[in-house]
């Protein structure tokens, strides 16, 4: 099919030489980006390739290791925390961060002079994520000076967990935090999502009689699903790839409870220096990330409603 | 109609303060003593204020170092940024070239790749070229911007092209196509794409964690955490006051910007990750 194709833009080609140029003023305005995306980024991509096929610690000699990387780390026990830590932080933060930023992001559309929420919900967002983790930390601290298990203690008489200690419990620490940190930005994102939906349809279903309730469900979600989907798919990538929270707000060496896949990599790669074990873990990663993303664009078939 | 408006406003409140109360305890405990959080962990207000938590904040690590490296790591990413990923998006949007679209795509999709899974042979790269403890890995490797082509290909697009095409007529080539007349067009695209590329480059932690090593070269994120480290057990006002100085230049500039920001961040989705 390819070999009957390619005739005719060559043909189209010979008739307008002016292209010709157009070719070399593309490849000019193409240059630096293209040459570092092929430097910093596919170049390494394919390094990890081959380095996950190694074993190497940076010092001596490479030695070809076959699948052997991927199955110690498939085998580790430590291993299948990380990806069960990884997969808890996703199941938690998707549904609960995105189904929070939904209520708000309806809320916001239906009150007049919403700008100044907006704002305010966004504030997280541009916040540098070492200075949140050490904020939360503070409220989250489960010794005498964490104000959360204070204020319940004081209150309401709860006796709360050790958030940050406890390995039950650390995930969802985690996740309340992440949670807080992305709200805003998923919160606009549908915002933006509701504003195209067209407020004649909205109209013409109230005329028949359906309530908000009924609104929201046959035709809000509907037409905001292509958001979601969307919504949906970045916010597991960016679970999936969780560092600097955890980084700061616990050390996952004494708590294993908060060992994620990524941390994994870090660990393996720049405190053990085994670089071979390390890319095969964050290959482990991409392909879980590729197999999620392709499972919910399957799902996207059934679930989601384009408009055509 | 107004109880359902009244009712909407107190929920907004509420989940606005539950956003901004971190940010409060932020500055009040920044200003109070060890002693005052270990006995009573629930007062509010500091007693006695301790301004000096700030001083001393800054005069316990190079923070002063730290401020200079965040800012003008983060000047040369933004401009660097800026300049190619513009001249990228203007071939996109407006030069037909074979394999325009392909190429597109393969931009799109370098976007998913986790930046965990290149950091070792990254790592590995840079330590080779000698820039490993050195400002140049921060600087870099981050023109590598497929997101930032992707807003201001949109910004181009909304551009006419007849304004182009006059010029053209005139006897402008493509270079002063773009810088004379394509660039002043989408100054709101390369405002917004400038802040959200300030506070990325600003916030990053990932990379200086792995790629520097020395205290004098650390940037503010990365001084911050090392800091919190040293003063693990009670110290918080003192690493709060340091929190807080580090957060206030992103919050300054995102008040500056914070429609253009919101609306593109929205528009793209995707939030400069």
């Amino acid at each position: 099919m390819t070999v009957l194709t390619r005739a005719r833009p060559r043909a189209v080609h010979q008739a307008r030489p002016v292209r010709n140029r157009d070719g070399w003023w593309a490849a000019f305005f193409l240059a630096p980006q293209v040459a570092a995306l092929l430097v910093f980024l596919a170049f390494p991509l394919g390094f990890a390739v081959v380095l996950a096929f190694m074993r190497w610690d940076g010092l001596g000699q490479k030695e070809w290791a076959g699948f052997d990387n991927f199955a110690a780390q498939l085998s580790d026990p430590e291993f299948g925390l990380a990806v069960w830590n990884t997969v808890k932080l996703a199941l938690l933060t998707v549904p609960f961060g995105l189904g929070l930023a939904l209520l708000i992001a309806v809320a916001l559309n239906n009150v007049k002079g919403g700008g100044f929420y907006r704002v305010l919900y966004f504030l997280p967002v541009v916040t540098s994520s070492v200075a949140v983790a050490l904020m939360w930390q503070i409220i989250l601290a489960g010794n005498d000076y964490g104000v959360l298990n204070a204020s319940l203690e004081r209150w309401f008489g709860i006796s709360a967990p050790d958030w940050l200690g406890d390995p039950g419990w650390v995930i969802v620490a985690i996740a309340v935090v992440t949670i807080w940190s992305s709200l805003g930005l998923n919160v606009v994102i549908f915002l933006a999502g509701l504003q195209t939906i067209p407020l004649q349809i909205v109209e013409a279903a109230r005329m028949d009689g359906a309530d908000s309730l009924r609104i929201f469900r046959s035709i809000t979600l509907p037409l905001l699903s292509p958001t979601i989907f969307f919504s949906t798919v970045v916010a597991v990538i960016s679970s999936f790839q969780a560092f600097d929270q955890i980084y700061v707000l616990v050390d996952p060496e004494d708590n294993e409870g908060a060992k994620t896949i990524v941390y994994q990599v870090y660990e393996l790669g720049f405190k053990d220096f085994q670089f071979g074990m390390s890319s095969a873990a964050a290959l482990i990663l991409l392909v879980l990330t590729l197999l999620v993303t392709l499972v919910q664009f399957a799902a996207q078939k059934r679930l989601v409603h384009y408009d055509s | 109609m107004r109880p359902r408006q009244v009712a909407l406003h107190a929920a907004l409140t509420l989940g606005g303060l539950a956003m901004l109360f971190p940010f409060v305890w932020m500055l009040l405990t920044s200003f109070k003593g060890v002693r005052q959080m270990l006995n009573n962990p629930l007062d509010w207000l500091p007693d006695p204020w301790r301004w000096e938590n700030y001083p001393d904040a800054l005069g316990a690590m190079p923070f002063g170092a730290a401020y200079w490296n965040s800012f003008y790591i983060a000047a040369l990413n933004v401009t660097l940024t800026l300049l190619t990923s513009a001249m990228a998006a203007y071939a996109f949007a407006r030069i037909r070239f074979r394999g325009s679209g392909v190429l597109f795509l393969v931009f799109l999709a370098t976007q998913m790749v986790p930046a965990q899974v290149t950091v070792v042979p990254l790592y590995l790269m840079l330590a080779t070229f000698g820039w490993i403890d050195s400002h140049l890995s921060l600087i870099v490797p981050s023109i590598a911007n497929p997101f930032a082509v992707f807003l201001l290909r949109q910004f181009i697009r909304a551009v006419p092209v007849e304004l182009e095409e006059a010029a053209r007529i005139d006897g402008a080539g493509r270079w002063r196509c773009f810088w004379n007349i394509v660039l002043p067009n989408i100054r709101p695209g390369l405002g917004a794409l400038g802040i959200i590329a300030f506070l990325a480059s600003w916030n990053a932690f990932f990379f200086p964690l792995i790629f520097l090593n020395s205290p004098e070269l650390a940037t503010v994120p990365l001084l911050l955490s090392q800091f919190s480290g040293q003063h693990t057990a009670v110290d918080y006002g003192l690493i709060l006051a340091a929190s807080a100085i580090a957060v206030v230049p992103t919050l300054i500039a995102f008040l500056i910007g914070q429609r253009k920001i919101i609306n593109s961040m929205a528009a793209s989705g995707l939030g400069g990750r």
